[in-house]
Formats: C-alpha cells, structure tokens, sequence
C-alpha cells in the first residue's frame, strides 16, 4: 500500500468518526453513529497494519485479543448503573496508551522517522512531551475519578493549603522539564515529566466534589483526545491529530454543556476549589 | 511547501472547529452515549502503539508497544459495545410504554 492511499483512508477514517459523533447527537442517527465509529477504527487499525515495514504478527494480535476480549467481557457484564466509572476507567487506559507510546517514540524514534536515539527533532520532543504529559495526567485524573464515583474514596473535595500554587508550581516545573529535555535528550528528564504530570492527574481531580465527577470524566476525554493529538504531531499522522481534536474540542464543549444544564460554573468545577461553594465545603473539612 | 508541523496545525485547528460544530446540538439524554464512543474514538492512540509493536526484534518499545496496543483494545472493544448497551437502553423506553419487550 503506498503512502498516499494511506493517508486517503485515514482520510476515510476521519470522516467516519466525525459522522459517528454527528450522529450521535441525535436519537434517530445514535445507533449508526455509533456503528461508523467502528468502522472508522477498523479502517485505521487495518491501515496501520499494512502499512507496518515487518508485522510482530504474533504480538500485535494477542495485544489485540486479550484487550479485546476483557474489554468485551467488562462492557457485557457491567451493571448500567456502573457505566459513570466505567468510562473514567476507560479514559485511564487511553491516558496510558499515549505516555507508553511516547516512550517507544522517545527510545525507538527510527521507527516513527523522527530522528535517532539522543538526536531527536527538536519539534519532536516538544510535540512528544505535550503528549505524554497530557496522557499521563488523564491516567492518573481518571484513576482518580474512578476511585470516587466507585466509593474506594470518599466523594468529598480534598482541599488544602496552597493547592493551587503547588499545582502551578508542578505546571512551571513542567515546563522547564520539558525545556530540559529538548536540550538535553536525557532519558532521566523525559521520566521526571512522566512523574510530575501523573502527580498533576491526581491533583487536579482531587479538589472536585462526587457530584460534578459528570462533567470531569467529560472534560478527561477531552484530555485523552489532546494527548492522542499531541502525539500524532510527533508521529506526523493526520489520523491522530484530526481525531484528536475531534475528542479534545467535542469534550471540552460537552462539560461546558453539562456544566450549564446542572447550573454550574464551568470554571469552578474544573477548577475545583476556587468555586465558591466548592471551597466552603472542602474548608470544612 | 509549508512544514509538517504547521500543515499538522492547520488540520488540528480545523479539527477543533468540526468536534465543535458537531457537537454543540446533542440531546441531553444522549450525552452519556455520546462520552462513549468519544471514549471508543480516542483509542485511535492504537495506531501509535501499533507502530511500537511492529517494528521488528522484540524490545524495550515493542513491549511498550505491545502493553499500549492491549490497553487500546479494551478501550475500543469496551467503548463501543457500552455506548450500543447505553443506546439499546435508550431505545427500549418508548417500546416499553406499548407493552412490547425487546431482547
């Protein structure tokens, strides 16, 4: 398959997943949106494996069947009221999937034609790091956020002294690490990002209350989707940034969206505990 | 021509523009199924992992490859069958009403 047919059916792809989420949003037009979704995953799945220099056969598809297959079995037996930390879990493993990604570009940027190892493109790295660090905050936020919709913590905001200056503290630190690593290409730098950022997931969650966990799974699958943007810059692969922010934009508007059905201040959730009533609540604790 | 990086931009901010557009009308009944399958979509991170994974002799990026490749597949599999129970839910409701019992 050449590459211009590739990036044709990637094209295809993306226009499937746009529809999917179109049809989506209407009750008449959900079912075959949702069935276009698939389609446009099994596009971009068979693309990619064609287009593959040597194919890990083996590897590749007992990846496949045993993620499949305990996807399947947890989606068919899941209680529907369950579904709300389902889908937090869910997003954690896409928040995963990037940094891992990441971490194969960073060690391994031949195959992806970014450079060699310890003389990455500059572009790359930056586009990289984002990636990572965004995948690696929706890993840890979701766990979070799976951890309080299931009961394993309390649902009540977790607020203390200064929180906000240590997460604009860890933000900065963020990005001088990843200044860091551009000049550098250290492989201890890129796994500082990792740490800070996972650190970050937790942090930005903790502060929000159970009851706008909604609108945070919302806005952590817009976060899943920036990741998988992030890292289809590094990989150069319109699939992945079309789709990207697609999930990145389509979140974002749905927790706005949420947010005003349940008469809240969008900027209060997110930020947790500079809402009012948030941190009333968290301070009396 | 222009440089990857800012072609890449161009398609990104035209992306954002579409998810935009596209969703700004849903019906609040469907916003649950809807953070499924944008769920699902998301696992598009796949074809990064399957990139690791096929590379050749086995190493550090295939194994990372390989463990990224089974998260998206529990994702993908996962995302869409919840978002078809969430919306075959959905669509019982008025059949219910008129006495009729589906699955």
């Amino acid at each position: 398959m050449s590459q211009d047919l590739a990036t044709l059916l990637y094209l295809g792809a993306s226009i499937c997943f746009i529809l999917a989420l179109k049809g989506l949003s209407h009750p008449e037009t959900s079912r075959r949106g949702n069935i276009l979704g698939m389609v446009g995953m099994g596009i971009a799945i068979l693309v990619t494996l064609f287009m593959l220099p040597e194919l890990n056969f083996i590897l590749i598809f007992t990846g496949i069947l045993i993620g499949g297959a305990v996807g399947t079995v947890i989606a068919l037996r899941i209680q529907m009221t369950a579904l709300p930390q389902l889908v937090a879990a869910f997003h954690s493993l896409v928040g995963l999937a990037a940094v891992l990604v990441a971490a194969a570009a960073f060690y391994n940027p031949e195959a992806y034609g970014i450079g060699q190892a310890g003389a990455i493109k500059a572009t790359s790295l930056v586009e990289m790091a984002i990636g990572t660090a965004i995948g690696a905050i929706t890993f840890t936020g979701s766990i979070v956020a799976f951890a309080k919709l299931q009961g394993l913590v309390s649902g009540k905001p977790v607020v203390f002294y200064m929180q906000h200056w240590l997460n604009l503290g860890l933000g900065i630190l963020t990005v001088i690490l990843i200044i860091g690593l551009v000049t550098g290409q250290s492989g201890v730098t890129f796994w500082l990002i990792v740490l800070v950022t996972l650190a970050l997931g937790v942090l930005i969650i903790i502060p929000i209350g159970g009851a706008d966990m909604p609108v945070v799974i919302s806005m952590l699958n817009s976060y899943s989707g920036w990741a998988a943007a992030g890292i289809g810059f590094t990989l150069e692969n319109n699939l992945l940034i079309i789709t990207g922010a697609l999930v990145g934009s389509s979140g974002a508007i749905l927790s706005y969206i949420m947010c005003k059905g349940m008469n809240r201040s969008f900027f209060s959730v997110i930020l947790g505990g500079f809402g009012g009533e948030t941190a009333t609540a968290g301070g009396a604790d | 021509g222009a440089s990857p990086l800012v072609i890449g931009l161009t398609v990104f901010v035209l992306a954002i523009f579409v998810g935009y557009h596209v969703v700004w009308s849903v019906t609040p009944a469907l916003h649950s199924p809807l953070m499924g399958v944008t769920n699902a979509i998301s696992s598009v991170i796949i074809v990064g992992a399957l990139i690791a994974a096929g590379t050749g002799e086995f190493g550090f990026s295939e194994a990372m490859g390989f463990i990224a490749v089974t998260l998206a597949s529990v994702n993908i599999f996962g995302g869409f069958i919840v978002t078809y129970r969430m919306l075959s839910m959905f669509k019982k409701k008025p059949k219910a009403a008129s006495g009729g019992r589906a699955n």
